[in-house]
């Protein structure tokens, strides 16, 4: 789950990383009652969880209230790589004298947590990766270990941070390591992270990714489900419990299990077509989980033929097509469909299939087969 | 041969009730031929269910009945302290298929085992388990769509392209020495190169299927021991060519893993290292049948 900047700086909050006064606004009316309140000059930023915000105009500096409008008025609704701006967040400015990096994430390499730390943050953090990977200290943390503070200490002057900054930067990466472990995120970056300069280090930005493993553990999450991301499909997916994500083509998937439904979708574009969504019913692949993942699926207009992949393990071949059939029943599917079953009991469960084909359903024993008829059905290769 | 699991495997299943998903896939092994001989459950200690004794903890099953290997499936708040106490009762291989475990619970017990453990063996979480065909069968992979008698060892982090895999060189008639699902999780205790270390020393095993997906970059390391280490024929298949770059992990995650991640550099690391590289499974069995075919 993927937490916008001041959500993030929220959860920051909560584990006493400093970051500026401010709140949010939805309209220009209240931008300008949160500038008013908070003083001038004030930062207005657009509210997207997408990189490169600022260079498209989504960061403003307002010095009075016409110009707090005025920006508000031109972030809100802004196309910023395709995701529009609805909220904004508004704090009191800073004076930056330093900007720096740093974040933690797991090193799936190393099975190992990595705190990175920069002296040159900002906005090309990453170029500064690629030509200079030198200036970006790394330290891997063993989660029985954990950090000590004379460890992020060695990293802050590794790192070349300013010496008065030192003690400050200290602080906030054993409060960041705090926010990454106990507050379960895959990820805590800020950048930057300044010094200003009264000599104070705080976080200017905040990108949190929590992991939703741990929901079960963390109530306080209940706001931060960003529901509003998801398209109509992915919203009501998430509903079923399925696990679904739109693309772009005009075939739609149903497989059971995660990297068949990504095989899946390998192969239709293999043959020409071009799959509308990945959709993985889990392994029991049952006439509930099925009826609700045709549903979804019906609710995409692009969809113009349906590929339903199901490898029987443990679940028999013929339940497996009973529970097709049982779910056609309920759900009514102007699309032509393609089945492909295969593995435990395949042939019997073909056999029941069998007796249910028609025009617009029909049953093919390979998984290349299906995907050609496929994308046949759905009017040819394009 | 075979690798990890055979004959001499004695499975204790942790967490057994009689609703308990343990229960449902240990007796679905056992009737495969697995040797169960144990179950825990602090609350059931002494009962007898479907003639599976029930001891409090894992080192009393260990201490009555010689049990070498543990099952979980437990819900995924409690399988790392139920990995932690097999691997202290002296337990050597561990499968664990819970699904969901906390990253940070699951990162904390791996280096726990990496450390004061160094000889235990967990594979998974969030897996299928290991079938060792006509031996032994831990997990959840239907026993059926395995074929026995090698010469294949398959290792795969995608649960249902394995079970395809088992199945489609199994429909050709090509057995397997033992198959591997290390499952998809970011920390897996078992990984790609142990696995193939493993196949290169069985002398039953002549080639092996590796099945890849998207994500981190345990493919990349195991193309790299491939052209080091490995001697036998490899097959590979990497499902999510098609699918969209995922989201990124902010700044952090491009600067550690660069361009690793994709479908496109695996397959091209793959290649490079002299692994035959397919574009879907069933290209992928029929790649190894003809290498199989090509050895008789």
């Amino acid at each position: 789950m993927d937490l916008y900047e001041y959500q993030g700086k929220q959860y920051f909050a909560r584990y006493g990383i400093p970051t500026s006064p401010g709140e949010v606004a939805d309209t220009v009316e209240e931008a300008v009652a949160v500038a008013e309140r908070y003083g001038y000059p004030v930062t207005i930023k657009a509210q997207v969880q997408v990189g490169g915000r600022g260079k498209a105009g989504g960061v403003k500096l307002a010095f009075s209230k016409e110009e707090a409008a005025l920006h508000a008025a031109n972030i809100l609704g802004l196309d910023i790589s395709g995701h529009i701006v609805k909220r904004l967040w508004i704090e009191t400015s800073s004076d930056i004298d330093k900007e720096y990096y740093a974040s933690f994430t797991l090193d799936r390499s190393a099975r190992l947590h990595l705190c990175m730390l920069s002296a040159r943050g900002g906005i090309d953090i990453e170029q500064v990766a690629r030509e200079d990977p030198g200036a970006i200290a790394r330290l891997h943390v063993d989660p029985v270990d954990g950090m000590s503070e004379a460890d992020a200490a060695g990293l802050v002057s590794e790192a070349g941070i300013d010496e008065d900054a030192r003690a400050g930067v200290t602080d906030v990466l054993m409060r960041l390591y705090r926010c990454y472990v106990e507050g379960d995120a895959d990820l805590v970056e800020i950048n930057p992270l300044i010094f200003t300069p009264d000599k104070r280090v705080h976080a200017l930005d905040a990108k949190v990714t929590l992991d939703d493993s741990a929901l079960f553990r963390h109530p306080e999450w209940e706001p931060f489900k960003n529901l509003e991301l998801l398209d109509h499909r992915e919203r009501l997916a998430k509903e079923k419990g399925l696990q679904y994500v739109g693309l772009d083509g005009f075939v739609g998937i149903i497989a059971n299990g995660a990297g068949l439904a990504m095989s899946t979708c390998d192969v239709v574009e293999q043959v020409g077509g071009s799959p509308a969504n990945f959709l993985d019913i889990g392994g029991g692949a049952n006439a509930d989980q099925m009826a609700n993942a045709l549903e979804v699926i019906n609710t995409d207009e692009k969809v113009k033929s349906i590929f339903i992949n199901i490898f029987g393990g443990i679940t028999r071949g013929e339940e497996v097509a009973n529970g097709i059939v049982q779910a056609l029943e309920r759900v009514s599917i102007p699309s032509p469909i393609v089945i492909r079953l295969d593995g435990t009991n395949a042939a019997q469960g073909r056999a029941i299939l069998k007796e249910h084909e028609s025009g617009t359903l029909v049953s093919a024993p390979t998984m290349i087969e299906a995907a050609k008829l496929a994308v046949q059905l759905a009017g040819g290769p394009r | 041969m075979s690798i990890f699991v055979d004959e001499k495997t004695k499975v204790v299943i942790q967490g057994v009730s009689p609703t308990s998903q343990g229960l449902y896939h240990g007796l679905r092994n056992r009737a495969y031929g697995t040797n169960v001989v144990a179950g825990t459950n602090p609350r059931r200690e002494g009962e007898v269910i479907e003639d599976i004794p029930i001891y409090a903890t894992v080192a009393e099953a260990i201490k009555a009945t010689d049990a070498n290997t543990s099952f979980i499936a437990v819900p995924p708040v409690a399988a790392p302290s139920a990995i932690a106490e097999a691997a202290e009762a002296g337990i050597k291989f561990i499968i664990c298929i819970t699904e969901f475990i906390p990253a940070k619970d699951e990162a904390l017990v791996y280096n726990t085992l990496r450390r004061d453990f160094p000889d235990c063996r967990l594979i998974g979480p969030n897996c299928p388990g290991v079938i060792s065909p006509g031996k032994c069968n831990i997990g959840i992979t239907a026993g059926d769509i395995a074929l026995g008698g090698g010469p294949v060892g398959i290792v795969s982090r995608s649960g249902t392209v394995f079970y395809q895999a088992l199945y489609e060189l199994t429909q050709k008639g090509i057995g397997q020495t033992t198959g591997v699902g290390i499952g998809g999780d970011p920390v897996p205790g078992t990984s790609f190169i142990d696995c193939l270390s493993a196949f290169e020393k069985d002398p039953q095993t002549k080639a092996v299927l590796l099945i890849g997906e998207i994500g981190g970059e345990e493919e990349e390391r195991a193309a790299i021991f491939i052209a080091e280490e490995v001697t036998k024929p490899v097959v590979a298949y990497i499902a999510g060519v098609t699918a969209p770059e995922g989201r990124k992990m902010g700044h952090a995650g491009a600067i550690v893993s660069g361009s690793h991640g994709t479908a496109k550099a695996k397959m091209a690391a793959l290649a490079a290292a002299g692994v035959c590289v397919a574009l879907n499974p069933s290209e992928a069995a029929d790649a190894m049948t003809e290498i199989v075919r090509g050895m008789s």
